[in-house]
């Protein structure tokens, strides 16, 4: 069963293999190179480089290309490497179109913070400057503009909801 | 502000969902160590690990979502910088770490004087003080024999989040600490910086309360990813040596570092 798309295989040309090797080696470095300079963390690193590895393997070891395309049913191995290409693909942007969702999630959680935190500012500073005339509601602004850090213990019940609803949306 | 005046101490202690175990570790802190501020980082905790930790009389800086151990850690960092500490000790909210052993690392940090820049509470120096299981063993090893050879000096603990740290650790790592599974990648910063790192025995806790973050799916991934970064970390520009840098204008500019790329090398 292995014989027949090997032999199959090996009218390929060894050119078109040796450019796929050159093709993922260039892949390869390219991603390193990104991490190395802090462009691409080590996440997508691994995930970009599994995908330059799998390439590299398929265009060495020509019998697993037949052996795949058999195993799926498809009769012809490069369709088959079209098809496993374009599902890796299809996998990568899925994956990518998730993360991009939680990192809009989480930035809109960060504007409301911000938000949260630029009014709490704000009404300490004019209760500060206000002083004597505010006297009662300088109370308890004060010492969450004191120390930021550490928010009022009633902040904690207001920020529940947001991370509750973006766990729900997930 | 008002820290600054003396040698402060800080005990940075990262929580996720811990409002069972962070409590008491707060007071163990307070208990073995008083000369230590308590400051516990809730990383978007969903339960009321905040809560818990105020209510003990530690100070509070909250994540709004969960961002990981490793930013969680450069928040302690980012927060003992701003406010002026001379040493920063990590001990874990789960209770693994003992808080007796801080004098200990803390000796070692001032015995050996400028030499030492972080010290590492290291189990593998003595008796762990529980059953470390035999995969975390075995990748504990792998991380040791790469680090000991980059280093040159024996490292028997690199995934020990026990450490301490002094001034220019504190600065190193309030600019740039890594992502997730830090530990051993930023003893390989500390030595690309040329900072000093020495190890003590330490006992630890097996965990009293949750469980690992790191369970067999992820512990590939936890190998791998650390692996690529001390191979990729190797070929990065050495930087100069922290004397060189400024000091109080390192407050600001941490806040851009994830997205402008920049790091410390340039």
């Amino acid at each position: 069963m292995s014989l027949l798309p090997l032999a199959a295989n090996s009218q390929v040309g060894t050119k078109a293999q040796v450019v796929a090797v050159i093709v993922a080696g260039i892949f390869l470095g390219v991603v390193l190179e990104l991490v190395r300079r802090r462009r691409l963390v080590e996440r997508y690193a691994l995930l970009w480089m599994l995908a330059a590895v799998a390439l590299l393997v398929l265009a060495i070891w020509r019998g697993a290309l037949g052996e795949l395309a058999d195993l799926i049913g498809v009769i012809s191995p490069p369709n088959a490497l079209f098809l496993i290409a374009l599902g890796v693909i299809f996998v990568l942007l899925l994956h990518f179109s998730i993360a991009t969702s939680r990192l809009s999630e989480e930035t809109k959680i960060l504007a409301q913070e911000v938000a949260r935190l630029d009014a709490e500012a704000r009404a300490a500073q004019k209760a500060v400057t206000n002083g004597d005339r505010a006297g009662t509601a300088a109370g308890p602004p004060q010492p969450a503009a004191r120390e930021p850090e550490s928010p009022a213990p009633g902040a904690t019940g207001e920020r529940e909801p947001p991370s509750a609803a973006r766990t729900a949306d997930q | 502000m008002a820290e600054s005046a003396q040698l402060g101490k800080l005990a940075i202690v990262p929580a996720y969902n811990e409002q069972g175990m962070v409590g008491r570790v707060v007071r163990d802190i307070k208990r073995h160590a008083p000369d230590f501020d308590v400051l516990v980082i809730d990383d978007g905790s969903s339960d009321a690990t905040a809560a818990e930790a105020e209510a003990n009389g530690a100070a509070v800086v909250r994540h709004p979502f969960n961002v990981g151990i490793g930013g969680a850690m450069q928040s302690g960092f980012k927060y003992a910088l701003r406010h002026g500490y001379d040493v920063a000790a990590q001990v874990d909210g789960d209770g693994q770490h003992k808080p007796a052993h801080l004098k200990d690392l803390l000796a070692k940090l001032h015995s050996s004087g400028e030499e030492a820049d972080m010290v590492c509470g290291s189990r593998f120096r003595g008796d762990p003080g529980y059953k470390v299981p035999l995969g975390r063993r075995l990748g504990n090893l792998v991380f040791s024999v790469v680090l000991t050879a980059i280093c040159r000096q024996r490292i028997t603990d690199p995934t020990s989040g026990f450490r301490m740290t002094n001034r220019r650790g504190i600065e190193l790592f309030a600019r740039d600490y890594p992502h997730d599974y830090p530990e051993v990648e930023a003893i390989l910063m500390l030595h690309a910086n040329r900072l000093r790192i020495h190890e003590v025995p330490v006992r630890m806790n097996a965990r009293g309360y949750g469980r690992s973050s790191i369970d067999y799916p992820r512990s590939a991934y936890y190998m791998a990813k650390v692996l690529l970064a001390l191979f990729v970390g190797l070929f990065r520009r050495r930087p100069t040596p922290v004397e060189a840098t400024g000091e109080e204008d390192l407050v600001e500019p941490p806040a851009q570092d994830p997205a402008t790329s920049g790091g410390p090398a340039r």
